[in-house]
């Protein structure tokens, strides 16, 4: 999905707020979101695919104003609702209060038909596709050609494992893409590398 | 951290929140408590940039560990006795030269190799960094305090699959024959991010 937490690229954001040794986190609520999410995830009540959707999914002005473990605890409150591990009214007489939960996902999908197997130097482009459900593209590099630099062991395809479709697990592939490509004009020189799945991917024919 | 204009009236505090999840899971006897406790622990005690910076010292000092662990992060790590997690079935480590930076991002969550650089630190999951570092990533380093000379090229790593990543940093001049030990003790988390130089 075009989410709220797609943001590479997104324009308008301040300085970075660093600091040297930051902390990971800041109050003990956090430390426990953390454990509790990790229960859940081992429990096998969801997996890591359906825990970052669900983040997702969120509501845009929720997910933007919600610190990292808040967005945490969304999801792993949504997920527990939606699996049935508890209601709704059962979290909310709990918290005293109303507690806020991501929307409803839209459909996911399996693997694309006709996947090709790439080699470092092929030439690349990522498929112009606009999925409704859980997706590990970013939009920064949707329709932009890159070059393959090495190919990962093969994953659980992603826009199928957040919504319990059945897949092939596919390999990814690190593609180096020149920011000058991705935003003409207006990036910092660099490359920048993606992991891209192989069903984002389709060949770009030599000399094209 | 809440904003009340999307959040409707009545919205439980976020410790309410988790205080909630908690008690519904101990009321279902899934054991929260204890597993917290366990994950805290090794949140706090085991997953830590030490480890990190281990490899990294070994990495200087023992060329062949150096090549095996270019060539496979994973297996090279396990030697020192580093795990990362099943999911994280890949460590691509990216080495640093004179004329290289390389940078780790997630723009859309906050993936890292946790286990071995340890927990991403604040400003990391901030959206400020996910939104810019692959767009102007000199400038945020610059803002960041690394400055680096125009000739050095800039490589911008998105975690967007669960291949994980760390940057092996450039041994600072004048520590060639330290110890593993001491040479460890140099090595910060944020130079395996790769916002900064040693």
């Amino acid at each position: 999905m075009d989410g709220m937490h797609d943001l590479g690229g997104k324009q308008g954001f301040g300085p970075v707020r660093y600091t040297r040794n930051a902390q990971a986190f800041h109050a003990a609520w956090e430390v426990r979101v953390n454990g509790l999410y990790s229960l859940a995830v081992k429990l096998g009540i969801f997996n890591m695919d359906e825990y970052r959707h669900a983040i997702e999914r969120m509501e845009p002005r929720h997910y933007l104003a919600a610190s990292y473990y808040e967005r945490s605890l969304t999801s792993l409150a949504t997920l527990c609702v939606e699996k049935g591990v508890v209601t709704v009214g059962e979290l909310e007489q709990r918290a005293h209060g109303h507690f806020p939960l991501a929307a409803p996902s839209a459909p996911g999908r399996t693997n694309v038909a006709g996947r090709e197997r790439f080699v470092p130097g092929d030439r690349v482009r990522v498929r112009m596709d606009y999925v409704p459900g859980h997706v590990r593209m970013p939009g920064y590099i949707r329709g932009k050609t890159g070059v393959v630099v090495n190919e990962s062991p093969v994953y659980p395809f992603p826009d199928a494992h957040a919504h319990a479709i059945e897949a092939a697990d596919e390999p990814t592939y690190d593609v180096r893409f020149d920011a000058a490509e991705l935003w003409p004009d207006s990036a910092d020189a660099a490359f920048v590398h993606v992991g891209v799945f192989q069903s984002y991917l389709e060949r770009v024919a030599p000399g094209a | 951290m809440s904003d009340q204009l999307s959040l409707q009236q009545g919205t439980a505090s976020v410790e309410q929140r988790v205080a909630a999840i908690e008690a519904a899971f101990d009321a279902r006897g899934m054991k929260p408590g204890e597993v917290v406790r366990e994950l805290t622990h090794l949140a706090q005690e085991q997953w830590v940039p030490q480890n990190g910076a281990r490899v990294v010292a070994r990495a200087w000092t023992d060329p062949d560990f150096r090549r095996r662990l270019l060539a496979n992060g994973r297996d090279a790590v396990a030697e020192l006795g580093l795990a990362l997690p099943r999911h994280h079935r890949h460590l691509v480590v990216l080495e640093n030269t004179p004329t290289l930076q390389n940078v780790i991002c997630c723009t859309l969550c906050s993936c890292t190799a946790f286990t071995i650089i340890g927990l991403p630190p604040d400003w990391y999951k901030d959206l400020e960094y996910r939104a810019r570092v692959v767009r102007q990533s000199r400038t945020v380093l610059h803002e960041m305090g690394l400055d680096l000379a125009p000739e050095i090229e800039i490589r911008v790593w998105d975690t967007t699959a669960d291949t994980r990543y760390m940057v092996l940093p450039v041994q600072p001049p004048g520590t060639i024959s330290w110890s593993e030990e001491k040479l460890a003790a140099l090595v910060t988390r944020d130079a395996m991010i790769g916002v900064a130089r040693l």
